[in-house]
């Protein structure tokens, strides 16, 4: 399965001249770039690990895409997304999230069910065994 | 025009017998706004020989203390601070005989925190006032004193957002359709198709209670199934609007509370249930975790007419102070009433901090908000994948674009309708980013979007010739403006 997570999961996986465009839009928003990298894409995880700190103070696109190779090359078999985070009073949230490299095959996720009371099914997603 | 009357002595103030409202004190052109006032601006419309002064003073007499004759028990009051003044009024450009009338009404005139309060005294009798051929509330300015005693939207777009781990793009939902007659079963499998093929939400329509034809409790158990399957097979959060509006607070607590325990992440009421309904279903949200999605069933009777009744930017406003998180706030390009500049407006309300007043938006006051969260508006009615483009233009990212008929409308599936919005959306933002003239080349950008994407192809060729363009009944004019 594919995983369709971040912003632009529905579209082919973005080539490396196209994410760093997306890098320059951000970083014109004045929005710093943070990689995070996992293995366990369950949709409510929400804090993949950090590969190093935000780059607040990175505002070149070849630099933010050079940090990018090495999440990459330092995690082959993990996802990693790209954040641009908004810190302006109002926001403080991320602005953009996308993800930029996926393990080379996706495992998919399940659905459990446990039978409850007058037909209620209780609902747990897992990750499909190796 | 504004006329300063002359200030009427105390001794006349209280002559028994039928005294023109002016007079007693609810017209002053000299009164200075407080900050902590509430501001409203009424578009008034007198009968044939009625002095305009005098009208908009009734207006602020008949919204606060007055009656319709001198009572002596005014006199046990410190009545000066409980009247309403009306202190500007300006004829409104390409009229005849209508009026802008600003009216500032103190503040402990209204209950903290009450919605209905507030509306029983600025649109409670007044409005049929029989001096009055049309009355509209164009506006309002609620002080920040009184914004901070509502508790505001359950979670809030910037919550919500990271509720749903979905940044930078706007939300895509769909209405399920037919909207009345389908069984849970097939209501359900509509649900799921839809969300696996690309959206983010599905939603009942205003209509879906618990009929003959589909109770309420099986179509949340089809729905919730319909859910959780699409998010297994996505990997992302889903939610469906599972509508609980009901004939009663019980009834509706009870199918939140179920809905809650099946995991949906989403509940919906309509604005039929009322405002304080509104407000409790917004407490309940906010304590239970589960956003709270608004249907605003009803307004266009009172909305839509640009003389009498209330805007919906007024409407707008009391939804962000009551507390939902989502609200249908127009789409502009749909089959829906809705003028760009009087669109953006309320799009404004709902999202800024701070409103700047902006009169050829139909903005006549500003709002500070007082870092109230905002409230995600949805634009739902007749709207396509082609038109991705103008809707990102219009709305930006923090909106929820449904498409109910240009989803399960698509001639190879539900899923594959859904699929097309999905990717035409993140194709426009992508091309946004990177600078281009997405406006113009917004055709383009889809065509080539569709090259590896065939749902998308065969939407744009289906839908490419689907436009609503007619006059809207609703636009500003308190200021010279383009038209559309």
């Amino acid at each position: 399965m594919r995983i369709t997570q971040g912003t632009f999961s529905f579209l082919p996986d973005l080539s490396d001249e196209q994410i760093a465009r997306q890098i320059r839009y951000a970083l014109g928003n004045g929005w710093p770039i943070s990689l995070e990298y996992t293995t366990d894409p369950h949709p409510r995880n929400s804090y993949w690990e950090m590969f190093g700190l935000p780059m607040f103070d990175i505002h070149d696109a070849s630099a933010v895409m050079g940090e990018l190779r090495r999440a990459r090359d330092a995690h082959p078999d993990a996802y990693v997304k790209l954040n641009a985070y908004d810190a302006r009073y109002g926001r403080q949230t991320t602005a953009l999230s996308f993800i930029v490299s996926r393990p080379p095959a996706e495992r998919g996720l399940r659905l459990e069910r446990q039978e409850a009371h007058d037909r209620v099914q209780r609902y747990t997603i897992t990750r499909d065994a190796d | 025009m504004t006329t300063l009357l002359d200030s009427p002595s105390e001794r006349s103030r209280f002559d028994a017998g039928v005294a023109p409202y002016a007079a007693m004190g609810y017209y002053d052109a000299g009164y200075e706004p407080k900050a902590s006032d509430v501001l409203c601006a009424f578009r008034i419309t007198p009968q044939d020989g009625v002095d305009p002064i005098e009208a908009a003073a009734a207006v602020a007499g008949e919204s606060s203390t007055a009656t319709w004759t001198v009572v002596w028990t005014d006199r046990l009051t410190a009545h000066e601070h409980y009247q309403a003044k009306a202190y500007r009024l300006d004829a409104i450009p390409g009229t005849s005989g209508q009026y802008m009338a600003y009216i500032a009404y103190d503040i402990d005139l209204f209950e903290e925190g009450s919605i209905a309060n507030l509306t029983s005294s600025i649109i409670g009798n007044v409005f049929g006032f029989k001096a009055l051929k049309a009355l509209r509330l164009e506006d309002m300015r609620i002080p920040t004193q009184y914004v901070k005693t509502f508790q505001g939207p359950a979670h809030g777009i910037v919550m919500e957002r990271e509720y749903l781990n979905k940044f930078g793009r706007p939300l895509l939902g769909a209405t399920v359709k037919p909207k009345l007659g389908l069984s849970a079963r097939n209501y359900g499998r509509v649900v799921y198709e839809a969300l696996r093929g690309g959206l983010d939400f599905t939603k009942d329509d205003e209509n879906i209670n618990s009929q003959p034809f589909m109770r309420w409790r099986d179509r949340f158990l089809y729905c919730m199934e319909a859910v959780k399957r699409a998010e297994a097979a996505s990997g992302e959060i889903k939610g469906h609007y599972l509508n609980v509006t009901a004939a009663d607070m019980e009834a509706m607590y009870e199918r939140a509370e179920f809905a809650k325990e099946l995991g949906s992440i989403v509940v919906m009421i309509d604005l039929t249930v009322g405002y304080t309904a509104m407000q409790s279903m917004a407490k309940w949200a906010r304590k239970n975790g589960v956003l709270l999605h608004l249907h605003r069933a009803g307004h266009s009777t009172y909305t839509r007419q640009k003389t009498h009744g209330v805007s919906f930017r007024v409407i707008a406003k009391w939804c962000r102070l009551i507390g939902v998180d989502h609200v249908h706030a127009g789409t502009v390009v749909g089959k829906l009433e809705g003028d760009p500049r009087t669109t953006a407006g309320y799009y404004d309300t709902l999202r800024e901090n701070v409103v700047p007043l902006n009169p050829g938006n139909g903005i006549y006051f500003e709002q500070e908000w007082a870092s109230m969260p905002g409230v995600m508006p949805v634009a739902s009615g007749g709207i396509h994948a082609g038109q991705m483009h103008q809707l990102l233009d219009l709305f930006g990212d923090d909106v929820v674009l449904q498409f109910g008929g240009g989803t399960i409308g698509h001639p190879d599936g539900i899923a594959e309708g859904a699929t097309a919005n999905r990717v035409a959306l993140e194709a426009m933002v992508l091309a946004r980013n990177e600078g281009r003239d997405y406006r113009n080349e917004g055709p383009e950008i889809l065509e080539d979007a569709a090259k590896s994407c065939r749902p998308l192809a065969r939407a744009l060729d289906l839908w490419k010739d689907i436009s609503f363009n007619y006059e809207s009944t609703d636009t500003p004019d308190a200021v010279a403006t383009p038209s559309y």
